[in-house]
């Protein structure tokens, strides 16, 4: 584990750098990529990720669509979206989602995140939540762009997708990837997965959807879970895969430079007091003020109540 | 002790010291009941609570205040009820002192003049009844802030009530949660101040009672009331 740190290239609430004495850190990153066209909606990723990370859901109730559950939650870290969307040509078109932690280059969740070191980003990209830090404020679901992290009503820690970072530190593919009977998921380095997803694109383009495309967003500085989408124009068909996510303007004005600034301003305020008090000094009563007080109080209490 | 508007002699107060010296010596003013103290420590407790229970969570450069309250969890556990209790402290407080701080066109000026209020030139200043300008104000700005408190505090407080509001809700209510905790923390510590820069004033806040100087310098109008009713009741009828 204490290797492992060195691995570590960014920490929640945490403000000096990460240890980076290895060289190299952070030059090749892992990506999973998620190839929508090729995807049938098996849920055998669903089923490998509750294999492999211990976790059983609660069965729920089928809401008249293939999606079960219906959310993600805090033992449902992936789910395949099922999403019904006619096409300009009046055709219906079936449109399968798995949806997930997008793991973030710039991850939202870990600048909200108020716990040191609750969330933390490999140098392969990977991020991943440490519960044994989490305090359970829910701030990573307020900074997420993607509505990802769930906190459980067990024990109130926050879970969501680890791209199997135990799996990927010993050289294994994801779960999911491994259960993928269509090839629809891949992994493996960012570089390979862009090159691989230019090769299906160029495919689906000579296939008529001139639309296909990568969805690697450059407003969270790339993800390193990627899609190839047939309609790589409208990701919003797509259940709601967002545009142009980034981290919201709200979570950058509550979580960046305002806050040491406002830190700052309340020292500023202490020490304005202390310096006045220095300066100028106390503000007392004197012996001339009882004395002026005692006057006035006799003359009153001598003298016939005057007022209406 | 319950009639705050009457001018006692404060029980332990120089006592013994008949014929010496100035018989006046003795006489306090009752400021605040056993009560209103009560209330006024509560609130302040809970207040010191909340404020370093939510500053643990608002930057990390004082996160180890979260050892206070047992560590991270407990602390995030703690806070939103400190802070309840806080509100229904103040409210209470607020009640009591709410008649004596309505602004008055005096005030407008007393404000203009804060000059001479910070440089301890009092008596240039107009004169002030029950509470200053200031005093009022942070009353109405401590009323502004709890109740954003309260309102933004419910929407982010995430084991109850979050999940009832939208992201976008809930990321606006965290920045205005952290923007009304700033605004009253910086009120409170200059509120803090005062009552170390004004002396006396903690005697009234701790023993319940001013001397008639103190009252006569700071709170000219407000002694005069108070001489007067003093003065009316003490008339036979
Ligand atoms: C009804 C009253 C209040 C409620 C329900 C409430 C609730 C909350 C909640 C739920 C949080 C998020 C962390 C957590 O899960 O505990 C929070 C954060 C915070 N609270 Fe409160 N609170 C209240 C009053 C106060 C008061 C009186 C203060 C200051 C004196 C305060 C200062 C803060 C601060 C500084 C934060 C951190 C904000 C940030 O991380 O940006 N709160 N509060
Ligand atoms: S998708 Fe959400 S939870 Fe995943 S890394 Fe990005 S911000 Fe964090």
């Amino acid at each position: 584990m204490a290797l492992q740190s060195l691995d570590i290239i960014r920490r929640s609430a945490t403000t000096l750098p990460e240890p980076e004495i290895r060289s190299g850190t952070g030059d090749v990153t892992v990506a999973k990529l998620i190839d929508t066209t090729k995807c049938i909606g098996c849920k055998a990723c669903q089923v490998a990720c509750m294999e492999w990370n211990d976790l059983r859901d609660e069965i729920g109730t089928n809401v008249g669509a293939y999606q079960n559950p219906p959310d993600l939650s805090a033992s449902s870290w992936t789910l395949m979206r099922f999403a019904e969307v006619e096409n300009t040509k009046g055709d219906l078109e079936w449109l399968i989602r798995k949806d997930g932690c997008m793991h973030c280059q710039d991850p939202g969740c870990l600048k909200a995140c108020p716990a040191p070191g609750a969330i933390v980003q490999y140098a392969n990209g990977i991020v991943d939540f440490h519960e044994e830090n989490c305090i359970g404020c829910g701030y990573c679901i307020a900074g997420c762009p993607f509505d990802i992290p769930r906190i459980s009503k067990k024990d109130h820690k926050a879970y969501k997708c680890t791209l199997c970072s135990d799996r990927v530190a010993v050289g294994l593919e994801p779960a999911c990837i491994k259960a993928c009977p269509t090839g629809a998921l891949v992994f493996g380095t960012k570089e390979d997965m862009k090159l691989h997803a230019a090769d299906r694109i160029e495919d689906l383009k000579s296939r008529g959807f001139e639309n296909a495309g990568l969805y690697d967003p450059a407003g969270v500085s790339g993800t390193h879970v990627m899609y190839v989408l047939h309609h790589a124009d409208t990701p919003h068909i797509y259940n709601g895969l967002p545009g142009k996510p980034h981290i919201s303007n709200t979570v950058q004005l509550w979580k960046g430079i305002t806050k040491p600034l406002a830190l700052a301003a309340m020292a500023l305020a202490a020490l304005t007091g202390f310096f006045h008090y220095i300066r100028v000094g106390p503000n007392e009563t004197d012996e001339g003020d009882e004395a002026r007080a005692a006057d006035e109080m006799a003359k009153t209490l001598n003298s016939p109540e005057k007022r209406p | 002790m319950t009639d705050s508007t009457r001018i006692t002699d404060a029980p332990g107060h120089s006592t013994g010291e008949a014929g010496q010296g100035s018989p006046r010596r003795r006489d306090t003013i009752l400021r605040y009941t056993t009560s209103d103290r009560t209330n006024h420590w509560l609130t302040a407790i809970a207040f010191v609570c909340a404020g370093l229970s939510g500053l643990a969570m608002f930057h990390p450069a004082v996160f180890w205040l979260s050892g206070l309250f047992g560590g991270g969890p407990w602390t995030r556990i703690l806070h939103p009820y400190i802070g309840l209790f806080m509100v229904v402290a103040f409210a209470l407080l607020a009640v009591r002192f709410w008649s004596h701080n309505f602004l008055q066109p005096a005030d407008w000026k007393w404000l203009r003049q804060i000059r001479d209020v910070v440089n301890n030139r009092e008596d240039r200043l107009p004169e002030v009844g029950r509470y200053n300008a200031g005093q009022k104000l942070l009353y109405w700005v401590i009323v502004v802030c709890l109740a954003g408190l309260l309102l933004t505090g419910i929407v982010i407080w995430r084991a109850y009530f979050s999940d009832y509001f939208s992201i976008r809700v809930v990321r606006l209510a965290a920045l205005l949660h952290a923007f009304c905790a700033f605004v009253l923390i910086t009120s409170i510590i200059v509120h803090i101040y005062s009552a170390i820069w004004v002396k006396g004033s903690v005697h009234a806040m701790t023993r319940g009672t001013v001397t008639p100087g103190w009252a006569w310098k700071h709170h000219r109008a407000w002694f005069r009331e108070m001489i007067h009713a003093a003065n009316s009741r003490s008339r036979p009828d």
